[in-house]
C-alpha cells in the first residue's frame, strides 16, 4: 500500500533524523520525502510517501506522534487531498525529428520544455504520481538521460489537517 | 538577578528541580560544570564508572518515583552511559542525563573526546537536546525534567557544549512548561472505559495482567479494590513484583517464561484479559499466535504505541492507569467468579513454585526465601540478570511496589549493584539488598568504593554458582550440555570440553569475594552450607555498613517452570524430567 503522510514538526535541528530513523528501524524504504518551512517559520512540514504493510504503518504513525517534536501526523488515506510533484527530465534529442516528437508528447501531457541543448532537452512536469509516471513511460523510448523529482507536496481539501 | 554562566545555570536549575543527589564523573568538556558544582550545595556522588552512575540514577528513580540525575563528560563519558539510558528507556524509568560536549565551533571536526552523543543516544532516550545557546539552557532543563517524568516516563539527555557552559546570561528559571507537540493524555476515553467495564461485567474467567504502568501511576490500591470487587485474579510482570499482595488468594504471581503454572494457565484459559500498564513483552506472552486465544483483550496504557503493537487489542483505553481504574471502579459490578477462582485454586495447588527441599544442599531459592522471611518483604531488593534474578522474582515476597528493582526489558547485567546504591540514596531508612549473580556482579562491583566512602549501607548477596548460570541452563537444556564459555572458574589448564563441574576439583574461584570485600574494609562472609545461611543473613542485617555474602549455591540448579523461547504458554516445562 502506498501511503502519503504529512507530519508537522517543530523546526528543530535533528528532527528529520528522528523521523527517518523511525522508518529505517522498521525496514521501511521512504519512496519520497520533502521538507519545508510552513507559513509559521517555527513549524516544518515533512511529507513522506512510503509503501508498506498497513499494520506496521499504523505503528509507525503512532510512533511518529510519540516523538516530542511532532505536532501532528496526517495520513491522507481517508481524506480528500491534492497531491503534486514536480519532475525535471533530461531526454536525448540529437536531431530535429526527435526534438519535435518530444515536444509533441510533452504537449499532450502538459509538460513544458525548459531547455534545449544540442543533444538533449529538459522537460518539466508537475502533477500527481500517476501523471508523472504516465509521462515518464511515454518519453522513455526517446532515451532518458537524467531525472530529478521534488518529492510530493500534499494539502488536504477544506479544513482537515490544519495545524490547530 | 545578575548574569550567570551556563554551568551555574545548569546547577541552579537542578536545585530548582529539587534534585537531592546527582551521580557521575568529571572530564575535560565538563570542567565548568564541575567547577560550578564545587561552589554549590548540590549533593554530587563521584562514581567509578559512568555506566554505574546511570544505573544509580535509575535505581534512585525506580525506588522513589522521582527522576534520577547523572552528569558525565563528552565522548567516552557519554558513550559509557548508553547502556544505562537504554536500560531506563526499556523499563520506563525517569532520568535526566547531562553530558559535556566539545565546543560548538568544533562539533563535527572529530575534536578530542568528541562523540555524536545526540545521534548515539537518540534511539535509547525518550528525547534528547543539544544546547546551542546558553539562553535556551534553563528552559531545556525544565523541559527535560517535564518530559522525563510525565506520560510514560523515560530518560532524557541534555548535551551541553563546553562553550555554552562558559557563556553567561541572565538566569530565570521558567515557572511552567509549554510544549505544544507534547501533551500526554491522562484521562481515558469514557466511552472506551464503559465498553471495557461491560466486557468485564459479562466475563466469566477474567484476569488482570499488570505491569510497570501500575507502579508508575501508583495504581496498586485501585487494582486491589477492583480485583476484590469483581473477583478477578491478578498476575504481574517482572517489573510489577510487589504491586499486588502475594498473600491474597487472587494473586497468581508472575506470568511468562519463568512465571507460575497457575498464572500461565489462567492467561491461556481466560475469557477476558485486562492488561494494565503492561506491554505484552515476548518474555510474558510466549508464542504470540497461541497467546490467550480465548480471551478478549482490554488494554489500559498511557502509551498509544504500546497498544496493538504485539497482540490485537479489542478494547484499548489510552490513559493513566490510576485515573482510568478509578473511573472503572464505579462501572464494574460487584461479582463472584466461584468456579473460576476454584479452578485457579486447583492450579495453584497442582504445581506451586518448588525446589528440592528434601536434601541438605544449598539451593539458591532457599536463600531468597530466607531473605524474604527475615526482611518481611519490606527491604528494597535489586537484582542483576540471570537465574538469581528469576529466583528473586519468584521467591521474594515484596510487600509493596518499588521494593523489587530489576532490569526487565534490556536485561542488563551490572544493573543491580549500582541501582541498589542509588536506591539507598533515595531511601536512607530502608534496608537495601542487592541479590547478585557471580557473573553480573563483576560488571560493576568497583562501585563498592562509592558505597563505603559515602557510608551507604547496601548489602550484597552473591548467589555464586560459578557460572553464567542462565546461559549454562540454556546450554544444558537446548545445546546438549555443551557448556561453551559459561563457566567462570575455567582456567587454561581445564579440559576444553567440560560439562561436569564440581567444586571439589574445579580450579579455585576467583576473585575470592570475601577477601575482595575485606580490601574495601567491608565484612565478607562465605556460606557453603545450608545450615549457615540463616545465621549469615541475620549477621548481615545486624551489621551496619556494607556486607558481602558469597553464597556457594548448587552449581547446576535450574529455574522452573520454564517456557522455552518461542514456545507457547501452554508448553510449560514444570521440572526437568517430568
Ligand atoms: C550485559 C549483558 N551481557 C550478557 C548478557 C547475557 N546473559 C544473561 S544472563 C547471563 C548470566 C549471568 O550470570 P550470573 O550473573 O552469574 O547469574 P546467574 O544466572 O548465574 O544467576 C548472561 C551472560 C546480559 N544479560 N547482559
Ligand atoms: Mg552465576
Amino acid at each position: 500500500m502506498r501511503h502519503t503522510l504529512s507530519v508537522l514538526v517543530e523546526n528543530n535541528s535533528g528532527v528529520l533524523a528522528r523521523i527517518s530513523a523511525l522508518f529505517a528501524a522498521r525496514g521501511f524504504n521512504i519512496a519520497s520525502l520533502s521538507v519545508n518551512e510552513t507559513e509559521e517559520p517555527a513549524i516544518s512540514r515533512i511529507t513522506i510517501v512510503v509503501k508498506g504493510n498497513e499494520s506496521i504503518l499504523e505503528q509507525v504513525t503512532k510512533q511518529l506522534n510519540k516523538l516530542v517534536d511532532v505536532i501532528k501526523v496526517t495520513d491522507f488515506k481517508d481524506i480528500g487531498y491534492i497531491e503534486r510533484e514536480l519532475a525535471l527530465i533530461k531526454i536525448t534529442a540529437v536531431n530535429k525529428t526527435s526534438r519535435d516528437e518530444i515536444i509533441r508528447v510533452a504537449g499532450v501531457f502538459r509538460a513544458r520544455i525548459i531547455d534545449i541543448s544540442p543533444d538533449s532537452v529538459i522537460a518539466e512536469i508537475s502533477g500527481d504520481e500517476s501523471r508523472l509516471s504516465a509521462f515518464m513511460k511515454a518519453i522513455l523510448p526517446y532515451g532518458v538521460k537524467e531525472t530529478c523529482k521534488t518529492g510530493v507536496s500534499v494539502l488536504c481539501r477544506g479544513n482537515a489537517g490544519k495545524i490547530k | 538577578m545578575g548574569k550567570k554562566t551556563g554551568a551555574q545555570i545548569l546547577i541552579e536549575s537542578l536545585l530548582k528541580e529539587n534534585v537531592e543527589v546527582v551521580f557521575g564523573l568529571p572530564g575535560g568538556q565538563a570542567l565548568p560544570i564541575f567547577d560550578a558544582i564545587h561552589g554549590s550545595e548540590l549533593n554530587f556522588i563521584l562514581t567509578r564508572h559512568e555506566q554505574a552512575a546511570s544505573h544509580m540514577a535509575d535505581g534512585y528513580a525506580r525506588s522513589t518515583g522521582k527522576p534520577g540525575v547523572c552528569i558525565v563528560t563528552s565522548g567516552p563519558g557519554a558513550t559509557n552511559i548508553v547502556t544505562g539510558l537504554a536500560t531506563a528507556y526499556m523499563d520506563s524509568a525517569p532520568m535526566v542525563a547531562i553530558s559535556g560536549q566539545v565546543a560548538t565551533d568544533v562539533i563535527g571536526q572529530d575534536a578530542f573526546q568528541e562523540a555524536d552523543t545526540i545521534g548515539i543516544t537518540r534511539p535509547v532516550t525518550k528525547h534528547n537536546f543539544l544546547v546551542k545557546d546558553v539562553k535556551d539552557l534553563a528552559r531545556i532543563i525544565k523541559e527535560a525534567f517535564y518530559i522525563a517524568t510525565t506520560g510514560r516516563p523515560g530518560p532524557v539527555l541534555v548535551d551541553v557544549p563546553v562553550d555554552v557552559q562558559r557563556s553567561v546570561c541572565e538566569f530565570v528559571y521558567p515557572e511552567k512548561v509549554e510544549i505544544r507537540s507534547y501533551k500526554p493524555n491522562y484521562n481515558g476515553h469514557i466511552g472506551q472505559i464503559k465498553k471495557a467495564a461491560e466486557v468485564i461485567n459479562r466475563s466469566e474467567r477474567p484476569v488482570f495482567y499488570i505491569g510497570t504502568g501500575v507502579v508508575v501511576s501508583n495504581a496498586q490500591d485501585e487494582i486491589l479494590e477492583l480485583s476484590k470487587k469483581a473477583d478477578i485474579p491478578v498476575t504481574n510482570t517482572l517489573l510489577a513484583v510487589g504491586a499486588y499482595p502475594f498473600d491474597s488468594k487472587l494473586s497468581l504471581g508472575m506470568l511468562g517464561m519463568h512465571g507460575t503454572y497457575c498464572a500461565n494457565k489462567c492467561i491461556q484459559s481466560a475469557d477476558v484479559i485486562i492488561a494494565v500498564g503492561a506491554r505484552f513483552d515476548d518474555r510474558c506472552t510466549g508464542k504470540i499466535c497461541d497467546f490467550a486465544r480465548k480471551a478478549k483483550i482490554i488494554h489500559i496504557d498511557i502509551d498509544p504505541t504500546a497498544i496493538s503493537k504485539i497482540v490485537d487489542v479489542d478494547i484499548p483505553v489510552v490513559g493513566d492507569a490510576k485515573t482510568v481504574l478509578k473511573e472503572m471502579l464505579g462501572l464494574v459490578n460487584t461479582k463472584e467468579h466461584k468456579d473460576w477462582i476454584k479452578t485457579v485454586g486447583v492450579w495453584k495447588e497442582e504445581h506451586p513454585l518448588s525446589y528440592d527441599t528434601n536434601d541438605n544442599k544449598l539451593h539458591p531459592q532457599y536463600v531468597i526465601e530466607k531473605i524474604s522471611d527475615l526482611t518481611k518483604g519490606e527491604a528494597i531488593i535489586t537484582t542483576e540478570v540471570g537465574q538469581h534474578q528469576m529466583w528473586s522474582a519468584q521467591y521474594y515476597k515484596a510487600k509493596y511496589s518499588r521494593l523489587f528493582l530489576s532490569s526487565g526489558g534490556l536485561g542488563t547485567m551490572g544493573f543491580g549493584y549500582p541501582a541498589a546504591i542509588g536506591a539507598k540514596f533515595g531511601n536512607p531508612n530502608k534496608e537495601v539488598i542487592a541479590i547478585a549473580g557471580d557473573g553480573s556482579f563483576q560488571m560493576n562491583m568497583q562501585e563498592m568504593a562509592v558505597a563505603v566512602l559515602n557510608n551507604i549501607d547496601v548489602k550484597v548477596i552473591i548467589l555464586n554458582n560459578q557460572y553464567l548460570g542462565n546461559v549454562r541452563q540454556w546450554q544444558e537444556m537446548f545445546y546438549s550440555k555443551r557448556y561453551s564459555h559459561s563457566c567462570l572458574a575455567k582456567r587454561k589448564e581445564c579440559p576444553k570440553w567440560c560439562n561436569t563441574p564440581n567444586r571439589a576439583v574445579c580450579p579455585v574461584y576467583i576473585p575470592d569475594f570475601v577477601k575482595w570485600a575485606e580490601s574495601y574494609g567491608v565484612l565478607g562472609i562465605r556460606v557453603t552450607d545450608k545450615k549457615d545461611v540463616e545465621l549469615a543473613l541475620k549477621k548481615m542485617l545486624e551489621t551496619k555498613g556494607s556486607v558481602v555474602i558469597d553464597m556457594w549455591v548448587e552449581i547446576e540448579e535450574n529455574i522452573f517452570p520454564m517456557i522455552p523461547a518461542g514456545a507457547s504458554l501452554d508448553d510449560m516445562i514444570i521440572r526437568m524430567n517430568g
